[in-house]
C-alpha cells in the first residue's frame, strides 16, 4: 500500500515536471542530454568520467552549471524520478531547487533530506571539473572569463585543449586572450614539440609571461635529461623572468610603503597642525584616532543594511564627534596650560588614559570588526605577480585629499589665516584684533577632527580596539618632528619617506627590527638636525 | 649583604665628588630643616615594621604580613625611581619621559644575575643554560650572559649598563641643545624602542615572558621570610643614603648650577657654564639611581619583563612626583608612595576605575596643584603663619618650589 502511493507520487512529479519542462525554459537540455543526465545518476564513481566527458563533448555552455554545481558537491538528485537538483544554502536553511533554473526563480522544493542522494564526486573527477569548465568558458562572451579559462588551462595541458585553442585563436578578437592563448600554445609546445628548434622559439617566446605555470615548466626544462640548446634557452628565459618578477616586487613593496606611509600622514597631519602650528602637544591625539574608528563602528551599527554607503556617513560623523572632543578638551584643559608645554603633555596623557577606560567600559575591551564596503574590498590585478589591494589603494588617495584640503583650509580660507598669524606671533595677533581663544579652539578642533577621520581609515585596514590609538602616537610624533615641526610638506615628505624605509627595512630585518631601525635613526637625526628635515625659517622660528 | 650597601652607595655618588668640597655648612644644609626627620621617621618605620614581622606571633594585632613587607618594599623602589625622575625634572627641568627604560635594565641585569642562580633546578635541569634558552634549543650561554653569576658584576652591571645608556643618550641630546618637548618625546621612542627589542626573543633576555622563577640571592632563600624583611631594609637603606646624596648634591655650587641651567639655560651658559656637561652628569646620577633601585625591585617581587619598559610607566613615575611635588625630593617619595597605595587599593576594589582615577589626577595635579601636595602644605602652612605670626622664615623646601614653577 505504501509503496503504491510513493509510486504515485514518483509518477505525479515525474509528469509534472515533464510538462514543466515542455512548458517553456529554452535551457532545459534536449532529450538525449537528458538521457545522459539521468545515466550520471545511475552510474558509480568510477564510471561517471567517461559520461561527463560525453556530456561535455555535446554541449556548450548551457551545461556550466552541472560541471560547477557537481564541482562544489552540491549537485543532488530526486530518489524517485532522478531529475538533478542543486542544493543551495541560504540563512542558514538548506533547500533544492532544480538545477537548470535560473538561481533568482522562487522554486524551492520543500524537501528533506530522505528525498535526495548526492551525486558523489572525488578529487580525480574534480580535476577533470575544473579543466572542463576553463573549456567551456574559452568560449564565453565575457573578456575576463575567457582569459581566466586560459588561464586556468595552463596548469593541464593536452593535445585535444591545444587543439581547441589553436582553434579559438584564429576567431579572437581581444589582444589579452589572444596573448593569454599564445602563452598556452607556447608552453605545450615549448614541453612537447619535437624538434628542438621548435622548442627554443616556443622558449623564446615565453620570456615576456608571467605566469607561474611558465616558471615551472622552465625550472623543469633547465634540469638534467633535456637536450643543451633547450635547457640553455630555458635558463635564459628564465633569468629575464625571474629579473621582471624581482622588478615587480620592488613595485609591490613600494606600494607597501605608500600605503604605510599614507596611514603615517593620515595619523600625524592632525598632530602637525596641534603641535606644529599651536605648539601644543597632545598626547590624547591617539584617543582622537580611535574615536572615529568607534565613530564608524556605531556608523555601521546603525545602518546595517547600508554598510556600502556608511562610510560617506563615518567621515563627517567622525570629524564631529573627534572634533568636539578636541574642542571640549582645549576648552576645559589646555586653555588654562598655555606656556606649560610639559604639563599639557601631562594633562593631555591623563585624558587619554580617561578616553580609553571609557571606551573600554562602554565597548568592551575586546577588538571589534568593522566591514569593509565591497566597493573598497578586492584588488587590481596587474599581472600575475602584482596585484594592489584596493583598500589601500582608496587610503592612499584619501590620504592625499585629506592633506591638500588641509593645505587649502589653512591657506586661503580666513581661519587659515588666523590660525597662521596666530601661530607666528600670538600677541601681535590678539593685537590686531585676532580672537586668540577661538583660533585657538577652532585649530585644536580641526587636528583633533583630522584624525578622528584617520580613524575611519584605519577601521578599513585594522581592528578597532582601546589601543588603536597608542600604537600610532609614537609613531605620529617621531613623522612630525622628523618632517619639521610647523611644515605641513615637512610632515608629508617625512611620512612616505618613513613608511618606504620600514616595508623595504622589513624583508632584511623582520618587522620589529626595522621599526627599532627607524626609530634609533629618528633619534640619531633630531641630534643631527634638531628642527627636522624642512626647519622653519625667519622670525617665526624663534 | 654589605657588600650590596657599599658597592651601590659607592657607585651612586661616584659622579659628584667634585662639587663636594663647597664646606661651609655642608653638613647643615645636607641634612635640612626636612631630610634629617625624614630619614629617621623612614628608618624606624621599617625596622618597627620587620619587627613586627620577624618577632611577633601571627595572632598579634600588631603584626606585619610578609605581603605587605614585600609590598612597602616595592612602594620604596617606586620612591627611589620618583626621587631620580625628580632630581632632572623638577631640578633640571629635563622631563623623562624614558625613565622605566632605566629602571627595568636594572632590573634585568639583577634578573640575570638570579638566573643564573637557579643553576640545573630549572624546569628542562640544564646545568648553565636557564629555561628559555633550553626551550630555543641554544646552545651555550650568549656573551652577554658571561659573568653574570657573579653578585658583584651582576650589580657593577646594573648601575653601568643604564649609566652608560643615559651619557650616550644625554651626551647627544644635550650636546645638540634638544630640549623641552622634544627630548621627552626623544626619551619616550627610546623606551619604546627598548621595549620593542626586549620583545624578541633573539635578544636573549626571554622574550615576552622576561626573567621569572628566581630561587635564591646569595645562596638566601628568596621565599623565606628573613630574606624578603632583609630586602626590605636594604631598599630602605638604599633610599635614604640616595635621598640624602641627592639633597647633598642639589644643595652644593653644582646644584646651584643646575637650578640656573633649568631656569634660564642660555643665561647660565653665556655665563661661561658648559651646561651640557652639568645637564649629562645629572642625567646619568639620576639613570644610576633608576637602575638601582630596578636591581631591588626584581627580587621582591620576583619577575622582570618587557612590560616594564612600556612608555605609559615612564609617565605614570612623573604623575608620582608631580602629586608629591617637584622640585621637592620629599615630594617626590611621598607622591610615589601615596600613588602607589592609591592603585594597589583601587585595583583591588575597582579594577575598571583605576586608570579613570590615574587619568583624573593627571589632569588635576596640573591644573590645579602646579606644586604638588608639597605645594599646598606650604601655602596652607604660610596661611596659618601669616594669620598668627608674620615673621619672614622661609625654608629651604618653600624656596625651591618656587624656582620649580618655571
Amino acid at each position: 500500500m505504501k509503496n503504491f502511493l510513493v509510486f504515485c507520487g514518483a509518477l505525479f512529479l515525474l509528469f509534472s515536471t515533464a510538462i514543466h519542462a515542455d512548458s517553456s525554459d529554452p535551457t532545459t537540455p534536449s532529450s538525449s542530454m537528458e538521457a545522459m543526465l539521468v545515466e550520471l545518476t545511475k552510474v558509480s564513481l568510477k564510471k561517471s568520467l567517461p559520461v561527463l566527458k560525453k556530456i561535455e563533448h555535446e554541449s556548450s555552455e548551457e551545461m556550466l552549471p552541472l560541471f560547477s554545481t557537481l564541482l562544489s558537491g552540491n549537485l543532488y538528485y530526486l530518489k524517485s524520478d532522478r531529475s538533478l537538483l542543486a542544493r543551495v544554502k541560504q540563512d542558514g536553511k538548506t533547500e533544492y531547487r532544480p538545477l537548470f533554473d535560473s538561481p533568482t526563480a522562487n522554486n524551492a522544493l520543500t524537501l528533506s533530506k530522505r528525498d535526495v542522494k548526492k551525486v558523489k564526486v572525488n578529487n580525480k573527477l574534480r580535476k577533470y571539473l575544473r579543466g572542463a569548465i576553463a573549456r567551456i568558458q574559452l568560449t564565453s562572451k565575457d573578456i575576463a572569463k575567457r582569459q581566466a579559462a586560459v588561464r586556468s588551462l595552463l596548469s593541464s595541458l593536452d593535445s585535444d585543449t591545444i587543439e581547441h585553442i589553436h582553434q579559438l585563436r584564429s576567431q579572437e578578437k581581444n589582444s589579452s586572450v589572444k596573448n593569454m592563448m599564445d602563452v598556452a600554445l607556447n608552453l605545450y609546445s615549448a614541453e612537447n614539440a619535437t624538434s628542438d628548434v621548435a622548442r627554443v622559439s616556443a622558449i623564446r617566446h615565453l620570456e615576456g609571461s608571467l605566469e607561474n605555470d611558465v616558471r615551472n615548466l622552465l625550472t623543469k626544462l633547465t634540469k638534467d635529461g633535456q637536450s643543451e640548446p633547450v635547457r640553455q634557452a630555458a635558463l635564459s628565459a628564465l633569468k629575464s623572468i625571474d629579473q621582471q618578477v624581482n622588478r615587480y616586487a620592488l613595485v609591490d613593496q613600494l606600494f607597501f610603503g605608500l600605503s604605510l606611509g599614507s596611514v603615517l600622514l593620515l595619523a600625524s597631519i592632525g598632530l602637525a597642525i596641534t603641535f606644529g602650528v599651536m605648539g601644543v602637544i597632545n598626547m590624547a591625539h591617539g584617543e582622537m584616532i580611535m574615536l572615529g574608528a568607534y565613530t564608524t563602528y556605531v556608523v555601521q551599527l546603525l545602518m546595517p543594511n547600508h554598510i556600502d554607503y556608511s562610510i560617506w556617513v563615518a567621515i563627517p560623523a567622525a570629524f564631529l564627534v573627534s572634533g568636539l572632543m578636541g574642542v571640549a578638551i582645549e576648552r576645559g584643559v589646555i586653555r588654562h596650560l598655555h606656556g606649560r608645554p610639559l604639563e599639557t603633555l601631562l594633562a593631555t596623557f591623563g585624558i587619554s588614559l580617561i578616553l580609553q577606560q571609557l571606551v573600554r567600559s562602554i565597548f568592551s575591551p575586546l577588538n571589534r570588526q568593522v566591514s569593509t564596503p565591497s566597493w573598497m574590498s578586492g584588488s587590481v590585478e596587474i599581472n600575475p605577480v602584482l596585484s594592489l589591494t584596493l583598500n589601500r589603494l582608496y587610503i592612499l588617495a584619501f590620504a592625499l585629499l585629506v592633506f591638500f584640503a588641509l593645505l587649502f583650509i589653512l591657506k586661503k580660507t580666513s581661519l587659515g589665516l588666523n590660525v597662521r598669524a596666530v601661530s607666528q606671533n600670538r600677541n601681535m595677533a590678539r593685537a590686531m584684533g585676532v580672537k586668540t581663544a577661538w583660533v585657538d579652539a577652532m585649530t585644536f578642533g580641526l587636528g583633533s577632527g583630522i584624525a578622528g577621520i584617520a580613524g575611519v581609515a584605519l577601521s578599513q585596514l585594522t581592528n578597532v580596539g582601546p589601543n588603536l590609538g597608542q600604537a600610532y602616537i609614537i609613531d605620529s610624533f617621531m613623522v612630525v618632528v622628523f618632517g619639521g615641526v610647523g611644515n605641513l610638506f615637512g610632515t608629508l615628505v617625512a611620512a612616505f619617506s618613513l613608511g618606504i624605509a620600514t616595508k623595504f627595512l622589513e624583508p632584511v630585518t623582520g618587522a620589529v627590527l626595522a621599526a627599532i631601525t627607524v626609530l634609533i635613526f629618528i633619534i640619531l637625526f633630531i641630534q643631527k638636525r634638531p628642527k627636522g628635515l624642512f626647519p622653519q625659517k625667519g622670525r617665526a622660528a624663534e | 649583604m654589605n657588600l650590596l650597601t657599599q658597592l651601590l652607595s659607592s657607585s651612586s655618588k661616584h659622579d659628584l665628588s667634585q662639587e663636594a668640597s663647597s664646606k661651609d655648612e655642608s653638613g647643615k644644609r645636607a641634612f635640612g630643616k626636612h631630610t634629617a626627620p625624614f630619614v629617621v621617621l623612614l628608618l624606624a618605620v621599617t625596622l618597627l615594621a620587620s619587627a613586627a614581622n620577624l618577632f611577633l606571633p601571627e595572632s598579634s594585632a600588631l603584626y606585619v604580613s610578609t605581603y605587605t613587607i614585600t609590598l612597602l618594599g616595592k612602594y620604596l623602589c617606586y620612591a627611589m625611581l620618583a626621587l631620580a625622575v625628580d632630581v632632572i625634572w623638577g631640578y633640571c627641568g629635563i622631563l623623562s619621559l624614558g625613565h622605566g627604560a632605566f629602571f627595568a635594565l636594572g632590573g634585568y641585569a639583577m634578573g640575570m644575575y638570579l638566573m643564573r642562580q637557579i643553576g640545573d633546578r630549572g624546569v628542562y635541569g640544564h646545568p648553565t643554560l636557564p629555561d628559555f634558552m633550553v626551550f630555543l634549543d641554544w646552545q651555550e650561554l650568549p656573551w652577554f650572559w658571561l659573568g653574570m653569576d657573579q653578585f658583584w658584576f651582576a650589580m657593577i652591571m646594573a648601575v653601568f649598563v643604564p649609566g652608560v645608556l643615559a651619557f650616550v643618550f644625554g651626551w647627544l641630546a644635550f650636546r645638540s641643545r634638544v630640549t623641552g618637548v622634544y627630548l621627552s618625546i626623544m626619551t619616550q621612542a627610546l623606551t619604546y624602542a627598548l621595549l620593542l627589542s626586549f620583545f624578541r626573543n633573539e635578544m636573549g633576555f626571554g622574550g615576552n615572558n622576561g626573567l621569572t622563577d628566581f630561587k635564591e640571592i646569595l645562596g638566601f632563600d628568596l621565599q623565606s621570610d628573613a630574606t624578603r624583611v632583609s630586602l626590605f631594609v636594604i631598599t630602605a637603606i638604599m633610599l635614604s643614603l640616595v635621598f640624602v646624596s641627592s639633597h647633598y648634591i642639589l644643595k652644593s655650587r653644582l646644584g646651584k648650577v643646575v637650578l640656573a641651567v633649568r631656569d634660564g639655560e642660555s643665561r647660565a651658559r653665556f655665563l661661561g657654564y658648559r651646561t651640557q656637561n652639568y645637564k649629562v652628569w645629572l642625567f646619568v646620577y639620576s639613570a644610576v639611581i633608576a637602575g638601582v633601585a630596578g636591581a631591588l625591585y626584581v627580587p621582591q617581587v620576583g619577575i622582570i619583563n618587557p612590560g616594564e619598559f612600556s612608555p605609559i610607566n615612564s609617565i605614570e613615575i612623573v604623575i608620582w612626583v608631580a602629586v608629591g611635588g617637584r622640585g621637592t625630593l620629599i615630594g617626590a617619595i611621598i607622591g610615589a608612595l601615596l600613588v602607589n597605595y592609591a592603585k594597589t587599593r583601587f585595583t583591588a576594589i575597582l579594577p575598571e576605575a583605576w586608570l579613570f582615577a590615574l587619568g583624573a589626577l593627571f589632569v588635576l595635579v596640573t591644573l590645579y596643584l602646579p606644586k604638588g601636595l608639597m605645594g599646598l602644605y606650604d601655602q596652607l602652612k604660610s596661611k596659618y603663619r601669616s594669620a598668627s605670626d608674620a615673621s619672614p622664615d622661609s625654608n629651604d623646601i618653600s624656596s625651591t618650589n618656587k624656582e620649580a614653577n618655571q
